[in-house]
């Protein structure tokens, strides 16, 4: 850390008018440098991330058609007002909540199931690893089209073996709660074995002493996962659902591709699978109301930043619960 | 086998101070390998995991018929090339690969090179609001950037960028995790006393960087570069919204693909099966990497 401030001591006494422009320049060096070594980040964020979010407030307050640079007039709240009545947006809120909560919840288990199973002595276990990591690395869109066929309504291989198992073909696309499940379980294909491998470099921090002790004390197996590892894991759980929510608010490749009608964004005949970035792109792609999707994206942003505080409310509670009974 | 792990569990609790933890894992690791339940189940994840990359294989492989049928194929049929060609003939595959591959590596190689830049600064170099500015970098991970579309989407227009592959590239070139990632790795793997050394020999800063930092840099470089090159192979809200089917990316084309011929199961498959296909090699060669990297940032993180 002190690398800098350190000035080259290699100054050879006999020439000191020139070496004084050197040393300048080299202090101006130091000292500037580092300015234009973080500089690009904060140019780029600033331009393609920061001021498009805080833009998308103030195009929210204008009718403003698609194709067009500038807003048609401004109307003040009256977004907002649509917004809240809109029943579209409702039932993509519904529907993006329920999908995550239906993928978050499962997820986690597998995850910690996973990175048990991962943690035991095995063989190829870098094999293992990497091939429960592969489906992280897959591209979303051909995911989805794989998904939606497996689920396919009438000829899906998922039905087809329900079929010959007995049970009756479920509406993997008409029904809401069956789509809601079928999405969940393809986002939970992605990203259950990503979260197995952050569990599993958790849990290898865990002081041995700790299984140890717990063993002394005639703890068995479920009972040193549940009061030794778990509590050790909590953060990163934290951590794990934290971003899962700002992804899963925001999810929008699997149910557009999951769709069986194609190239639209309406999730399904009757929006049973619209989620709400769904909802902001068919609104201000499809229908040209640049405005009102800019609305929608603001007030995503904020049900995100609503939903971060609560989770991180909730899990200080649970933190500092645990504090007083230890 | 079990007596022989008990005596070497009953002679380890003396050996030198300094390895106790070591010495403590080991017999109980030894004691007994895991049971077939552990495999099972972790064979039934990993069929689970493998199953609908197959599962485009085969469809990909058969005629569209196929899929219809009351049982539906289980192994590879003979269409794959036959169906790989129409993919080819139906849309730009040619040039939404040659597209996906341009706008991956400079996405690439510029976030690896800015992210080292300013990872390198904020780990190793003083200034003036530096922890501060850090605090920044970490917050804008939380900004979900995706919801400013609509304006980058206007911004692009003015520009006449729409259509166009810096509309996708620009955006992507430098990220907060990778700022992060190479931060966090510096800040440990870099050596103080070689930037001191280098500074002592009349290296200017941009050369120490160059001869010193890069080279430190490299394993954690490498990993931040897969990481990328996998993100940016697989983006599509934006590329979908920007590019457009004149000139798409790979995701795009698959799309596209989709909505011309939604029936056509054989066909839109064989398109998955030849867009993940760069992905799956790149993860046999950098598989590895890619663990130890999620592994590596979860201690850190």
């Amino acid at each position: 850390m002190t690398a800098t401030a350190v000035e080259p001591p290699r100054v050879e006494p006999p020439r000191p008018t020139r070496l004084n422009v050197r040393q300048r320049l080299s202090r101006w060096d130091v000292k500037a440098s580092p300015y234009f070594y973080i500089a690009p980040f904060f140019i780029i964020f600033a331009l393609v991330g920061l001021f498009p979010l805080i833009y998308t407030a103030w195009m929210s307050l204008h009718k403003w058609r698609l194709g067009a640079s500038s807003p048609e007039k401004y109307v003040g709240l009256e977004n907002y007002r649509t917004l809240l009545h809109d029943d579209l947006f409702w039932n993509a809120l519904r529907n993006t909540i329920s999908i995550f909560v239906i993928s978050s919840g499962t997820q986690i288990v597998f995850a910690l199931l996973l990175a048990v199973l991962l943690n035991e002595q095995i063989r190829f276990r870098s094999g293992f690893r990497i091939a429960l990591l592969l489906p992280y690395a897959m591209s979303l869109v051909a995911v989805g089209i794989i998904f939606s066929n497996l689920f396919g309504d009438q000829f899906g291989f998922i039905n087809t073996v329900l079929g010959h198992l007995g049970f009756g073909p479920i509406g993997w696309h008409q029904d809401t709660a069956a789509s809601h499940l079928a999405i969940a379980t393809m986002v939970n294909w992605r990203w259950t074995g990503y979260n197995a491998l952050i569990f599993l470099a958790a849990m290898q921090a865990i002081p041995n002493d700790l299984y140890e002790a717990a063993r002394m004390d005639g703890a068995n197996t479920w009972q040193r996962f549940r009061y030794v590892t778990v509590p050790a894991l909590r953060p990163v759980i934290i951590f794990v659902v934290i971003t899962s929510t700002i992804g899963g608010l925001q999810i929008f490749t699997e149910p557009r591709m999951f769709d069986s009608v194609v190239g639209s964004n309406s999730g399904g005949a009757q929006h049973q699978f619209q989620t709400i970035v769904l909802l902001m792109v068919q609104e201000g792609f499809r229908n040209s109301r640049l405005g009102y999707a800019a609305t929608i994206a603001w007030a995503l942003f904020l049900i995100i930043v609503v939903f971060a505080v609560l989770n991180f409310l909730v899990f200080r509670r649970i933190a500092s619960a645990d504090e007083e009974r230890r | 086998m079990t007596t022989l792990g008990t005596t070497t569990s009953r002679t380890a609790p003396n050996p030198p101070a300094r390895t106790v933890t070591r010495a403590s894992r080991a017999p109980r690791r030894r004691r007994r390998g895991p049971g077939w339940l552990v495999y099972a189940l972790l064979t039934a994840f990993l069929v689970g995991s493998a199953f609908p990359l197959y599962w485009q294989a085969i469809v990909g492989s058969h005629d569209t018929t196929a899929v219809f049928d009351s049982t539906p194929p289980l192994l590879p049929g003979g269409n794959f090339f036959s169906n790989a060609a129409r993919v080819f003939d139906e849309v730009e595959f040619w040039k939404a690969l040659v597209n996906s591959l341009i706008v991956a590596s400079v996405i690439t190689v510029s976030v690896v090179f800015f992210s080292t830049l300013a990872g390198f600064a904020f780990a190793k170099l003083r200034f003036r609001g530096r922890d501060a500015l850090y605090l920044f970098v970490i917050a804008t991970m939380a900004v979900p950037t995706q919801l400013g579309i609509i304006p980058l989407f206007i911004l692009m227009s003015e520009y006449g960028w729409t259509g166009k592959l810096p509309a996708v590239i620009v955006p992507g070139m430098v990220t907060a995790l990778g700022v992060f990632w190479m931060r966090q790795y510096l800040v440990q793997a870099l050596p103080t006393e070689l930037i001191e050394a280098a500074r002592a020999d009349g290296c200017n800063m941009i050369r120490v960087f160059w001869h010193v930092v890069l080279p430190a840099a490299r394993p954690a470089a490498a990993v931040l570069a897969v990481f990328t090159f996998v993100m940016a192979w697989n983006d599509f809200l934006w590329p979908l919204i920007v590019l457009g089917p004149q000139n798409p990316t790979v995701q795009v084309a698959i799309d596209q693909l989709q909505s011309s011929f939604d029936t056509d199961f054989a066909l839109v498959m064989t398109g998955t099966t030849l867009g993940t296909l760069p992905l799956l090699i790149v993860f046999v060669i950098f598989g590895r990497q890619i663990v130890a990297g999620i592994m590596q940032g979860a201690v850190k993180g």
